[in-house]
């Protein structure tokens, strides 16, 4: 996970047999790159105004990342524009050497996360449309997430079933940091909507809800958002269940993008610690908090946790199991994870296929 | 089950003020005069709501009052019962909660002076924790240095969740202050409330605040770690109370993977935070957050990598086990010696201290 200066377009092995990658995130060349998608009154709008988030920064995040994008500094596409904005070379730097057979698209600062509702909806329908467009027609191994404006459900949950039967989307895409924990009443639109068309709901860490990164206020470092986005996706995961989610939704699959999954049987093990006493406060939930999670929750695995010991993150995937993990690089970003290195010899042929191909094309119903 | 030995340290007990006119005879007139002339209610934190299942063990709550208000119960329910040599109290009266760091520094004294007369002076065994008044960074180090020189405080007493991540350059005087005195510092779980219980907000829930409490430690450990606090204070020792600890291995893997990539952001921070961890950080036993089977627990503690991190505690009067099942299962002997004696030791220089000049 280190920066890393790689010839360009090469991967370091060559992977023969095919993979899914559950977490790329396509980018655009242009800022205008969008407009033909969305009615010309947003053009201006954003020419003034710009977008206005739940943080106070009108370029760039909060917390400068370590590299340009957040990318690696070897994917800047030869044609120009910013790292994951080429299709060509996402082809030729990720696609074709690490035999991608489904790459799920998760485009980030696509307007989800903006104060301005009718301008999240705009932007994130447009990102959508675009996505079709620029990606998925023009490379079948790719598929599209359909981005929501969360806060605002009505409008999250009609984008949803709009897309409904459309072969280019297999998840409803959410970001982890939100006006409120994801499981509050204020989202459920999303859950029965994705319910309803059949897709499950992605949380990819990462967003700014207005709520300090920490129950203590705003921390001073990058390393700090980053690592947090593991504790964030534990308050939202805990908070889905607690909520009653999974009761009321009992087909809705979600996905847990980007937040490390190590944390996932200890906290299942507090929850359910926690419901033997205090089951009476939630008395809406039928089962244990972990038996929701066992049921309804999938996790994508870059960045993996990397202890000292390789045989210690095995003992823990065997507590989530081999069926729910799904294989991600999160290209271009800088903590790209090396498919052919995440996983020593040892573990066994099925669980290998499971863990970087089957699972994912069982999850998202690619045949 | 695993039994305990005679002579351990109880490292997380919580005795009860009864009500916040209990601590009127330790505020000076003007105080007295404000919490009477305004009718200021009981700080009660929604942290540990009083009637909360987990608030107290059922056979420990008493038939009348708060559970953990009554120095008989707490000896006969805990310090006879588990046979210990000390027990460190922590008052978790919500004094942090108020907003005026005035006010919260006039509580802050009257709760330190209450544990003292009314619990410390009462049983030997007893060692107390300075609750300090964070909104002041300059009223807390003076609270600190006021009460230390009663060698029976052994720790200073910060909420996992305040005003700002507890790495903050500004808290650092209380933690030179600590380190100078020769006491550790203590978090424990809780909120003033002053921030949203979660990184993302409110939740709905006792049991979701509850829950968060470990991801708040979680945070709070890297603020320490990438702020320095260590690289200034070598031999400060902190000590995560009410935490639990099965979320350790995980949390350092990926704290660990980040900070190899992204180091040249905190260049300080001149060891890996494993190793600082195994340094300064300990953690009290109680929550266990893991199922009670020893196959699963030995493997945790394998991952754990560090026999030295545990701290016994009972967590009296809040409801973490039952029986005599304090010890989780399938301990080793030696194991237990080191949570229940050799660690705290280790922790708390005072205790030492304490124990040479009275054999």
């Amino acid at each position: 996970m280190n920066v890393q200066f790689r010839p360009e377009s090469s991967a370091s092995v060559s992977i023969k047999t095919a993979i899914a990658d559950c977490d790329i995130h396509p980018a655009r060349a242009t800022n205008d790159e969008l407009f033909p998608f969305m009615a010309k009154r947003w053009h201006s709008h954003l020419e003034t105004y710009g977008k206005q988030a739940y943080h106070g920064m009108m370029e760039g995040p909060p917390y400068p990342k370590a590299q340009p994008n957040a990318s690696r500094r070897d994917a800047w596409p030869p044609e120009g524009g910013p790292q994951g904005s080429s299709l060509s070379f996402m082809q030729k730097q990720l696609l074709d050497p690490y035999n991608v057979a489904l790459g799920v698209l998760n485009p980030l600062n696509s307007g989800q996360g903006l104060r301005n509702q009718d301008m999240a909806g705009a932007i994130c329908s447009a990102i959508n449309d675009w996505q079709i467009e620029k990606w998925t027609s023009k490379d079948r191994r790719l598929k599209a997430s359909i981005v929501v404006p969360t806060e605002d459900g009505v409008t999250a949950a009609a984008e949803i079933r709009k897309r409904a039967g459309d072969p280019n989307f297999v998840q409803v895409l959410l970001l982890s940091r939100n006006v409120e924990p994801l499981g509050q009443r204020r989202y459920w639109p999303i859950y029965e909507a994705a319910q309803e068309i059949g897709l499950p709901v992605g949380v990819h860490a990462f967003g700014f809800g207005g709520n300090p990164l920490t129950p203590s206020g705003w921390p001073s470092f990058y390393i700090e958002e980053m690592v947090g986005h593991a504790q964030c996706q534990q308050t939202v995961l805990a908070s889905l269940v607690l909520e009653g989610v999974f009761e009321r939704f009992p087909k809705l699959k979600m996905v847990m993008i980007e937040a490390g999954f190590g944390w996932a049987p200890s906290l299942a093990w507090r929850l359910d610690k926690s419901f033997e006493k205090l089951h009476s406060e939630v008395p809406h939930l039928k089962r244990k908090p972990s038996e929701y999670i066992r049921n309804h929750v999938w996790w994508t695995t870059q960045p993996m946790e990397d202890p000292e010991r390789r045989e210690h993150l095995f003992q823990v995937i065997e507590w989530i199991g081999w069926d729910k993990l799904l294989f991600a690089t999160d290209y271009p970003h800088w903590d790209f994870d090396e498919p052919s290195r995440v996983l020593p010899p040892g573990v066994s042929d099925a669980n290998r296929e499971a863990f970087y191909l089957g699972n994912a094309k069982k999850l998202y119903g690619i045949s | 089950m695993t039994s305990p030995i005679p002579g351990g340290v109880d490292c997380d007990l919580h005795p009860a003020v009864p009500h916040l006119t209990s601590l009127l005879p330790y505020m000076n007139d003007y105080w007295r005069d404000q919490v009477t002339t305004r009718g200021m209610t009981d700080l009660v934190s929604q942290s540990y709501p009083t009637n909360s299942p987990i608030s107290s063990r059922p056979d420990w709550r008493p038939t009348q009052g708060k559970p953990g208000a009554d120095l008989a119960d707490m000896q006969k329910q805990a310090l006879d019962r588990f046979a210990v040599a000390y027990g460190i109290c922590n008052p978790l009266y919500g004094v942090q909660m108020v907003f005026s760091e005035d006010m919260q520094d006039a509580f802050c004294r009257a709760l330190n002076d209450w544990l003292a007369k009314e619990w410390l002076d009462k049983d030997d065994r007893l060692r107390g924790s300075i609750v300090i008044p964070t909104q002041s960074v300059e009223k807390s180090v003076a609270e600190i240095e006021r009460c230390a020189k009663d060698r029976r405080f052994v720790q200073v007493l910060m909420l996992v969740m305040g005003d700002m991540p507890l790495g903050k350059r500004a808290y650092w005087p209380i933690y030179a202050a600590a380190e100078r005195l020769g006491l550790a510092v203590g978090v424990h779980a809780g909120s003033a409330y002053h921030n949203p219980p979660t990184s993302v907000g409110w939740g709905s829930y006792h049991i979701e605040d509850y829950v968060a409490q470990a991801t708040a430690f979680q945070t709070q450990l890297t603020s320490l770690i990438v702020e320095g606090v260590f690289a200034r204070h070598p031999k400060l020792k902190m000590v995560m109370l009410e935490s639990g600890f099965t979320w350790l291995p995980a949390y350092l893997w990926r704290l660990h993977k980040f900070w190899r990539g992204i180091r040249m952001e905190t260049p300080w921070v001149d060891r890996a935070p494993l190793e600082i961890v195994r340094s300064n950080i300990r953690f009290s036993l109680q929550p266990v957050d893991a199922p009670p089977d020893p196959a699963t627990l030995n493997r945790l503690f394998d991952h754990m990598q560090s026999d030295e991190l545990l701290l016994f505690s009972t967590d009296y009067p809040h409801w973490q086990f039952d029986g005599d099942e304090v010890l989780p299962p399938g301990l080793s002997g030696d194991l237990v010696r080191k949570i229940m004696i050799d660690n705290p030791l280790a922790t708390y220089g005072r205790l030492q201290t304490v124990k040479e000049k009275t054999p």
